[in-house]
């Protein structure tokens, strides 16, 4: 620990020159106020700025939502500059957690990603999270290509992080593991995209709670310690938040822009969203203090860049902040101010940071709506048939785009493909790419790929009839009334810029920046997951196995007894039966030897 | 003759095109007595989509028709509705000819038993005569073609009326002493199904006893003609099944259809023993019970051969009740195939013990599957245990009916060597009892 704690100084160095460097690149492309620093969020291709091993970065982003809810987006990266693959086996971990590092070269995974997600993220009134993840838990792995039994590690691998994460994935097996051919592709390097090497997993049922936080903690390097700790006190309220989701991306990146030499990025990332008027503190004024009942004393001593995000254009900040930084993310331009941790001066004489935030007017302001949302219902009535609707819509005025919908029925509900309707305002739109896989009983699931062009301004609608299967009575969950979770569909787009088309920060701006949308910012990747889809099957009585069991054997000896009657007996003349005493009379007098009666 | 006939086949036809333009047309698909996984349109609707996308079929676990049919319904998927009406069409006159040609060999035997004086003289009332035989053909095409199960059949285009078609030829074909044609239909049958395989023994017996061979096993000309008949079955068998190896050139079909037959792994009910039973089956006991219950199908078939070697037809009869019982995946389709029988075997209704109360039985427990299944499924009000107390009455019935008919057969044949009028030893009025 000791060489460990005297690393800080050249980081810090570093971090000046890193943020020198890009004042400079501001200078060259902004035009605004001198103390804004430009930073960048979001972006994996980032050149890490230090050549060291291994560094650790955190931090926080605060964003109020237009529903009056507060969004807290807590993100962690570690990154190493190491191989787990090749030869020499990986013992000397520092940064970067063992146990995840062991996995990775165990078995030979290029990428990994897992989210856990309790509630529902609402896209209509909260804009788009940053990182999208459907309810329940959500796996997805790319293996390297030199893995020649890919399900058999895959099995082994979800029973591994199983243990590792606290979760139910080891309930994860061939029957909701599907392969996509197009909508998962891998995040980091590598442009191997045979997608023998994916497999993509969702456990809608799964309930995230406290008990995965503790693992997700033994991750990090600081542990528990500043400002982790803000963490846990949030998550101790997870229950009265809205939305709550951790995750874990590991992959494999780019050292530099010239992806020289690669590095491995852990990226982990807890967001909670807060509901403070139900808690009984909707006077639109919070603090660090109210929301984590705790405030900020310094920064994790092993992170190379720890800041607090703040998303100040509604807000009025105490103590305010000189540093501002404007970053796009999914094609929304905003204004944070900085809080750097790793700066003293950030603490003031108190020592302590417990930041106050009020509004800074009475209306939210409007919000910019989601160019892309989607939404799933079952319709029909009954346990017999139903029909999936898929809605998606595309709100931008005038571009079209097309956008990757991929489903994952389970086995149980049988789809008929050729029930497949797509229909864009009110007319057949053809999707112009299908990869349908269809459910092998009790083997695999459905998988439903396709690429549809959403016209401009638009809802379309994906329509496609199912079955609902009767299950054998140990196939049933707990609860089986309760009915049978199938899992979100993804839709992944390449979404046009709001940026481009909001008039509002164009007005601001100066008049030849804005003429022409500008080319990095004009489109970016999304990927949209909608509601899981909660189906009732008939249900057998599951109190009647011995019951069933002898009246069917009854009905099926009544068939054989009666044909084996007529088949092994013939028709005889019925002669009458003696008597009970003429019978006695008669066996007496054979023991005698005298004639029968 | 031919006019009643014309006309029988004009009337069901307007009702089945009837029912396809009604409302109906929708809902009779939907209804799980009328298909079964194995036959539904809407599977081979889908088999069609998934070859148009690409994927084989047999990919999934929606389709399991034969790749035959699969073929069949590429060039006619346009005239469905005329080949389900056709195909019913098509096996009323099968089963029309067959019953006619049938009827002149009993008519022709029982006239020269007469002439031999084989007969006992009080039997003399049992003897059939040609005025009752004569409408008999028309009314067994009548059985089939206005029997309400063929026609909710139909009307859902269950591929179900198209086997019933080929095992109508193969009956026809046996009738008429063609040995080729005959194979070739009921492999055809069995490459369909599986289950026509028990009809192989009927069919052999009825031929020998057509060309006047015994069954004796020292004779070597019924070895001969044995084993061509067996050759001519198994090759035709062999020809199909190669044939759609070569359509779709893979093998998935076998696990597909066959495999589905035989392992029962869709349990969506129906109005067979199979769904609910192994619904509610212990897991370690599954494989067991699977093999009793399809044993079943095939266990009769060589009692029965020898009991009723004699009469190949009333085996055949009985053979498909046994298989529409039995089977894995029955529809009412298969229930019409062989009630359409029953007007054939008129002669013994004096015979029959309980007709009144089956029939009665068969028709409520039809009334009422739709009513339990609309309690079970859409009301919520009523649980699978109504639905399956329905099916199990369903079956007794339909067992009762056919040992029944058995029991009528048997003891028409006792007392047409035995006398009409049993008397016992000491002179006074007899029963007849099983011993």
């Amino acid at each position: 620990m000791q060489n460990l704690d005297s690393r800080p100084a050249p980081y810090a160095k570093d971090q000046t020159q890193e943020a020198a460097e890009e004042e400079r690149q501001w200078e060259a492309t902004e035009v605004k106020e001198a103390d804004h620093v430009p930073d960048t969020m979001q972006t994996p291709d980032v050149p890490p700025p230090t050549p060291a091993k291994d560094q650790f970065q955190e931090e926080l982003v605060i964003r109020p939502l237009h529903s009056g809810d507060i969004y807290a987006s807590f993100q962690f990266r570690t990154m190493w500059d190491t191989d787990f693959l090749r030869g020499s086996k990986v013992s000397h971990y520092r940064l970067f957690p063992k146990s995840l590092g062991q996995v990775i070269s165990k078995f030979s995974v290029r990428e990994l990603h897992i989210s856990f997600t309790q509630g529902y993220w609402r896209t209509m009134q909260w804009g788009q999270p940053f990182l999208p993840s459907p309810p329940g838990a959500e796996l997805w792995v790319w293996f390297q290509d030199t893995v020649t039994d890919v399900d058999g590690a895959w099995k082994e691998l979800t029973n591994v992080l199983s243990g590792i994460f606290c979760a139910s994935l080891n309930f994860i097996d061939s029957t909701n593991t599907v392969q996509p051919s197009a909508s998962f592709k891998p995040l980091g390097l590598g442009n191997v995209t045979d997608q023998r090497f994916l497999r993509y997993a969702v456990l809608p049922r799964e309930i995230v709670c406290t008990e995965n936080l503790t693992p997700w903690k033994k991750l990090l390097p600081c542990g528990s310690k500043v400002p982790v700790c803000l963490m846990f006190d949030a998550l101790m309220k997870v229950a009265s938040s809205q939305s709550f989701r951790l995750s874990y991306n590991t992959s494999e990146i780019c050292h530099n822009s010239y992806c020289k030499s690669t590095v491995w990025e852990l990226r982990q990332t807890l967001n909670v969203v807060f509901d403070l008027h139900t808690s009984g503190q909707g006077k639109r004024e919070w603090s660090l203090f109210k929301m984590f009942s705790r405030t900020l004393t310094e920064a994790c001593p092993l992170a190379s860049s720890s800041k607090v995000y703040v998303d100040g254009e509604l807000f009025e900040l105490s103590p305010t902040t000189p540093l501002l930084s404007q970053a796009v993310v999914l094609g929304d331009r905003r204004t944070y101010s900085v809080y750097d941790l790793t700066n003293q001066a950030t603490f003031g004489q108190t020592r302590s940071l417990n930041m106050l935030l009020r509004w800074r007017a009475a209306e939210s302001g409007d919000m910019l709506r989601p160019l892309l949302h989607g939404e799933r219902y079952v319709a029909g009535y009954g346990l017999q048939t139903g029909e999936i609707h898929t809605l998606m819509y595309n709100n931008h005025p005038y571009r079209a785009f097309p956008v990757l919908l991929l489903d994952t029925v389970p086995w149980y509900l049988r789809l008929y493909i050729h029930t497949l309707t797509v229909t864009s305002k009110g007319r057949d739109n053809k999707p112009s790419y299908i990869h349908y896989q269809p459910s092998k009983d009790r083997l695999r699931p459905h998988l439903l790929e396709m690429l549809v062009q959403l016209p401009p301004n638009s809802v379309t609608e994906v329509t496609m009839q199912f079955e609902r299967a009767l299950l054998k009575w140990t196939e049933y969950t707990p609860d089986p009334n309760h009915g049978f979770y199938v899992g979100s569909s993804v839709i992944s787009a390449l979404v046009p810029s709001v940026v481009a088309m909001d008039t509002n920060s164009t007005r601001e701006c100066p008049l030849f920046s804005s003429f022409f949308p500008c080319k990095e910012e004009s489109s970016y990747f999304m990927r949209v997951y909608t509601e899981p889809l909660l189906v009732n099957l008939p249900t057998p009585d599951f109190s009647m196995p011995y019951n069933v069991i002898c009246l069917t054997c009854t009905v099926v000896a009544v068939g054989y007894g009666s044909l084996y009657n007529l088949l092994t007996r013939t028709f005889q003349v019925e002669e009458p039966s003696p008597g009970l005493a003429k019978r006695l009379a008669n066996i007496i007098r054979r023991l005698r030897g005298v004639p029968l009666l | 003759m031919a006019a009643p006939l014309t006309l029988l086949l004009i009337v069901a036809v307007t009702i089945r095109a009837v029912l396809f333009r009604s409302s109906l047309a929708e809902l009779i698909p939907e209804r799980v007595e009328v298909v079964s996984p194995l036959n539904a349109w809407k599977r081979v609707v889908e088999g069609l989509a998934l070859l148009d996308l690409g994927v084989s079929p047999y990919a999934g676990d929606v389709f399991h028709e034969t790749p035959l049919i699969i073929y069949f319904f590429h060039f006619v998927i346009d005239y469905a509705e005329i080949v389900f009406m056709m195909a019913d069409a098509l096996t009323a006159v099968a089963l029309y000819l067959a019953v006619k040609d049938y009827n002149k060999t009993v008519f022709r035997k029982q006239k020269y038993a007469l002439e031999a004086e084989r007969y006992p003289l009080d039997c003399l009332e049992l003897i059939r005569t040609p005025k009752e035989m004569y409408y008999i053909p028309l009314k067994v095409a009548m059985f089939y073609l206005l029997n309400p199960f063929t026609i909710l059949s139909c009307v859902a285009k269950s591929t179900c009326g198209l086997n019933n078609a080929v095992i109508a030829l193969f009956i026809l074909c046996t009738v008429k002493g063609s040995s080729l044609m005959s194979a070739i239909f009921l492999a055809l049958a069995t490459y369909q199904s599986i289950y026509p395989l028990t009809l192989f023994a009927p069919a052999l017996l009825y031929l020998l006893q057509r060309l006047y061979i015994p069954v004796n096993w020292q004779r070597s000309s019924f070895w001969l003609f044995t084993t061509q008949y067996t050759f001519m079955y198994l090759g035709s068998l062999c020809v199909m099944v190669c044939l759609s190896f070569f359509l779709l050139s893979s093998w998935d079909f076998l696990s597909s259809v066959y495999g589905f037959i035989l392992s029962v792994p869709d349990l969506t009910p129906n109005i067979g023993l199979f769904w609910y039973f192994f619904a509610e089956m212990f897991e370690h006991f599954r494989l067991f019970f699977i093999c009793v219950f399809q044993i079943n199908v095939f266990f009769y078939t060589i009692p029965l051969s020898i009991k009723l070697k004699e009469h190949p037809i009333f085996l055949i009869f009985m053979q498909i009740a046994i298989i529409s019982i039995f089977k894995s995946y029955p529809t009412v389709g298969d229930i019409a195939l062989y009630m359409a029988f029953l007007p054939a075997w008129n002669h013994l209704y004096r015979f029959l013990r309980n007709i009144f109360l089956v029939s009665v039985v068969l028709l409520a427990c039809s009334a009422l599957f739709p009513v339990l299944w609309h309690l079970w499924i859409y009301a919520g009000s009523a649980n699978s245990n109504f639905y399956y107390a329905i099916t199990l009455l369903f079956n007794v019935a339909q067992i009762l009916l056919v040992s029944d008919y058995f029991y009528a057969y048997l003891r028409r044949e006792h007392h047409l060597t035995h006398g009409l009028y049993l008397k016992r030893k000491d002179g006074s009025e007899a029963t007849l009892v099983l011993k």
